[in-house]
């Protein structure tokens, strides 16, 4: 066979593709636990390096610190005052940022006063501070400066309240429940997105685009100048639900060469792209690990050896599995040539018959 | 969210007064008692023990007469004076006065950490200011007593000092000026002690050329046809025949006659050929009549010490005949593989719970040899790489052949120039036929040295033309030579030299055993067999973690899959569960035999479903 470069590029059948690409990983890994506890105690760091990476690999439901890079459609995107501008329409302002909320125990009441000086920071106004205070079960009086609220029970659904139970159950509010309360006006939205906090603008190439915190893709792609083709979360669980497991692939290779070229470490991307599709190819992110494609191998014995051997050995002979010693793991216990590389070829020849 | 910086509290107005960590009352002005109370304890109306620390920041006054404070000694200094006066010196040097005078005298007192924070201590006479609180006794006192036994540490970088403050305590010397009457476990005594040329006050002060542990020897700084790269080092073997670094090991082994329950005994004794487990005549050749080794008798390999019987293990063992013929197990005392050398004493006592002990003492003589380790006093270290014959050493034309011949690039990196000023004082000393002071802040100098080497004809900075001891050729470079305080310390090969081949396996698993110890292998672990997998080398994972380990070949059952037994009075495979005789060979290691008869603890029947290969 002629052997061109792209032949001699590929891999050859029964390579131990899966055993490079961990060893790839896990040897400059080695040398980032030694660098990366050496950042605590850094305020509202974004986690990088190993604590990043275990992230990602035991893909968790939402990252310590998410991260929403919203890009602007192009008419938005080339000035910073217009793109701050959509930052500010996005980023969720509460009510705690422009009004101090205060209760008073005595007379059961919550009192919001709007502060002026932050309102016109936030470009909130006291008319939208008072609707946002309108869905809560409080009756609601206002003046220039400040709503007062007086919580109400919610009334039960009249059908369900006989006579006697009204009696009953019909107490006065408790104090523990407008101080609950009122924690839950501070921490209500008056104006942005909910999932959306702290947006800054950043320049990039050659456009302005905005960085948040947290991850409300559906929520932000609906503002008018959002691109959503190019809107951007470190949540992997996140970009798989909105966008598909394609994108949360290409989203895994992205956030694990990220980590790795912080820190100066060199892996080839095709190893992180097997980690991404091996996490991948089942139509969901799934961890490594217990809980993930350790869990899920075939051999009774390769799960046995990775972790919660017995639970493993128990359950194996209760539905009475068979084991097909078709892992590495398996023919080593077992005393086997290994299915990997020399070990899977085999001689086929013809023999020629006696006459 | 928000952190509000703490406001520092406003320190008291009054002093408060803690008397080892606990508050005993006020003083309207600490500093001031403070400094009363140390002038009582330099003149003796309060103990020298006694140290006070002011705090000013938190007006605290602190009096600790606590044990366990580590303290040292200065000169007390006022107004920017010594206390110690020339004259005081000279009432010294008529013995008139001694260390405890100064110290009753107020002129020398010792601080303990806290007080420390309070003064100011001057280096040397002339750093005195009128700040300054105290003067150290001597420069070389900021050293501890281990390494201000190490020459020009003043000279060296401070991470080869830890060095050689870790290896002098490795060297090998007379550990104890009784060895001869102890029977420690383990002791090592040089044959031909030195002290060194060029040692220090405090080596001095400490007596410690009465325990030497080293000697002076002729290095030369040159490479040797690559056998001393990375700090390897050549050594003469002429010098080593000659008895250079030789020490002896001593070694101890006992064993004692134990007790068991039921009145029976250990004895110790010459064992019978009718003893469980007799090891052969050859191995109890050395033992006398008492079944204890002669003295001075050569043993070897795994010869018994001492002889030793032991009742059997379970009763039952008694015969049918009555309990009179009772087999004894052998349990002698043996030395270890692979070790040998001369009984050196016996003796013969009585243990802590008063049963016979017997001690024996194995000496051997271990001379140096490839791969022992040598050490000079500056952190470098290194191994012997080669013994050469004297003849093909390189030589002076006086006619000086080096000990040693130590790799030139050991030095700039690690910045020990105190190796090369010791090589330089070494050399001075021995033409001069003095000791040399090698105190860090005040030794002998090099330009004294260099004096002393002009004055004898040699070069001044220590240089000699070398000759190949090889060709006969003249080297073409100049070669510094000098006489340095080499150390030999206990990392000998002999001690950890380990092979096998073949050898013991564990009961259990039938792996092999782990240790040096026991005979046994190194270990191929998950990271080696991970490498493998990643090569595709499958057949040799197989071989070793299979056939180098714990193959054995078991008889399966193939009908219900069950281990199966060979019946020896039948002569046939038979599964002992089905009863049937259709029972196959099967290659499997031993620990996955295990792991099956473990799932059947759990209660968990496995099968093994058997198919042709292929």
């Amino acid at each position: 066979m002629k052997s061109t470069k792209k032949t001699s590029v590929k891999i050859p059948p029964y390579e131990a593709v899966g055993v490079v690409c961990a060893q790839s990983i896990g040897e400059p890994g080695t040398q980032m636990t030694m660098r990366t506890f050496h950042y605590a105690g850094v305020a509202e760091h974004v986690p990088t390096g190993l604590p990043r990476l275990i992230e990602i690999v035991d893909a968790k439901k939402e990252p310590k610190k998410a991260i929403v890079d919203i890009y602007l459609k192009s008419s938005y995107a080339r000035s910073r005052p217009e793109a701050e501008k959509v930052a500010k329409e996005l980023a969720s302002v509460f009510v705690s940022d422009v009004a101090d909320v205060e209760d008073d125990l005595e007379a059961l009441t919550i009192k919001a006063t709007f502060n002026e000086k932050d309102g016109k920071a936030q470009g909130v106004t006291f008319n939208m501070l008072k609707k946002a205070l309108e869905s809560f079960p409080a009756e609601m009086k206002a003046d220039d400066s400040a709503v007062t609220l007086k919580p109400v029970r919610e009334t039960k659904t009249p059908a369900k309240a006989s006579e006697k139970d009204k009696d009953k159950k019909e107490k006065k509010l408790t104090a523990k429940a407008v101080r609950k309360l009122t924690q839950k006006v501070r921490d209500s939205i008056v104006r942005g997105i909910p999932g959306i906090y702290k947006a800054v603008v950043l320049k990039g190439q050659d456009e302005y685009f905005i960085r948040a915190g947290g991850f409300n893709v559906i929520g932000a792609c609906e503002h008018a100048a959002v691109d959503p083709k190019r809107i951007y979360t470190n949540n992997i669980k996140e970009i798989e639900r909105v966008y598909g497991i394609e994108a949360a692939r290409n989203a895994i290779v992205r956030e694990i060469k990220d980590v790795m070229d912080m820190q100066k470490l060199f892996v080839d991307i095709r190893h992180i792209m097997l980690i991404a599709d091996a996490t991948t190819f089942g139509g969901s992110v799934k961890s490594i690990g217990r809980h993930g494609l350790s869990g899920e191998k075939v051999g009774v014995l390769g799960r046995a050896a990775f972790e919660e051997t017995i639970k493993h050995l128990i359950n194996a002979s209760a539905f009475a599995e068979e084991e097909k010693l078709i892992g590495v793991t398996e023919n080593i216990i077992v005393g086997q040539t290994v299915p990997v590389g020399t070990g899977k070829i085999k001689l086929v020849m013809k023999v020629p018959k006696k006459k | 969210m928000m952190v509000k910086r703490r406001k520092r509290k406003a320190a008291p107005e009054r002093t408060s007064i803690f008397l080892n960590g606990r508050i005993v009352g006020t003083h309207p002005d600490g500093k001031s008692l403070a400094q009363r109370l140390r002038e009582r304890r330099r003149t003796n109306e309060l103990s020298n023990q006694v140290n006070v620390y002011y705090n000013s920041k938190l007006n605290e006054l602190h009096i600790l007469t606590d044990k366990g404070r580590v303290r040292r000694p200065y000169i007390v200094v006022e107004n920017g004076k010594s206390r110690f006066t020339p004259e005081l010196m000279a009432r010294i040097k008529n013995n008139e006065l001694n260390w405890n005078h100064l110290v009753k005298m107020g002129i020398i007192e010792y601080l303990d950490a806290q007080e420390e924070e309070n003064s100011l201590v001057a280096f040397s006479e002339k750093d005195l200011t009128p700040d300054h609180t105290h003067l150290e006794v001597d420069a070389s006192n900021i050293f501890g007593v281990v390494a201000g036994v190490l020459p020009y540490s003043e000279h060296n970088s401070s991470p080869r000092i830890t060095m050689a403050c870790a290896m002098a305590k490795q060297s090998l010397g007379v550990y104890s000026a009784n060895f001869n009457a102890r029977y420690d476990t383990r002791g090592y005594v040089m044959y031909y002690p030195q002290q060194p040329i060029v040692s220090t006050n405090i080596y001095r002060a400490l007596n410690l050329k009465d325990k030497a542990a080293g000697q002076n020897v002729v290095v030369a700084l040159a490479s040797y046809h690559g056998y001393n790269m990375a700090d390897a080092i050549v050594v003469n073997r002429s010098s080593i025949d000659r008895g250079l670094h030789r020490v002896a090991m001593f070694k101890t082994y006992e064993t004692e006659e134990r007790m068991y329950p039921g009145g029976q005994k250990d004895k110790i004794e010459l064992p019978t050929p009718e003893v469980v487990g007799y090891r052969g005549e050859e191995a109890y050749k050395h033992l006398g009549e008492d079944g204890i080794v002669m003295p001075e008798s050569d043993v070897n390999g795994k010869e018994v010490l001492v002889g030793k019987t032991s009742p059997p293990r379970f009763l039952e063992e008694i015969s049918v005949f009555g309990a009179v013929e009772e087999k004894k197990r052998e349990s002698s005392l043996s030395l270890k593989s692979g070790e040998k050398g001369k009984v050196d004493s016996v003796m013969i006592t009585e243990g802590p719970s008063g049963n016979r002990l017997v001690k024996v003492r194995v000496r051997s003589v271990k001379t140096p040899e490839i791969g022992d380790k040598l050490a000079s006093r500056h952190g470098q270290k290194g191994v012997i790489g080669l013994l050469i014959p004297q003849e093909d050493m390189p030589f002076t034309k006086s006619g000086i052949v080096p000990d040693l011949v130590v790799n030139p690039h050991a030095i700039p990196s690690r910045m020990t120039a105190g190796h090369l000023l010791e090589t330089l004082g070494g050399t001075a000393g021995s033409i001069g036929g003095m000791l040399m002071d090698g105190t860090a802040f005040g030794g002998n100098t090099e330009e004294q040295f260099q004096e002393i080497l002009r004055k004898n004809g040699f070069h001044e900075d220590g240089e000699e033309i070398l000759y190949d001891g090889l060709t006969g050729k003249q080297i073409k470079a100049k070669i510094f030579v000098g006489v340095v305080f080499y150390q030999r310390l206990h990392h000998l090969v002999s001690n950890k030299m380990h092979v096998r081949s073949r050898g013991p396996v564990q009961l259990l698993t039938h792996q092999p055993t782990e240790g040096r110890a026991r005979e046994g292998g190194l270990r191929f672990g998950e990271m080696e067999r991970d490498c493998l997998i990643g090569y595709g080398a499958s057949m040799l994972i197989k071989e070793r973690l299979l056939e180098e380990s714990d193959k054995t070949v078991q008889l399966v059952c193939s009908e219900c899959g069950s281990i199966a037994t060979h019946d020896y009075a039948r002569n046939r495979d038979i599964c002992p569960i089905c009863q049937s005789e259709s029972v196959e060979p099967v290659e499997m290691s031993y620990a996955f035999k295990l792991l099956l008869d473990e799932i059947k603890s759990l209660y968990i029947f496995p099968r093994i479903i058997l198919k042709d290969k292929g």
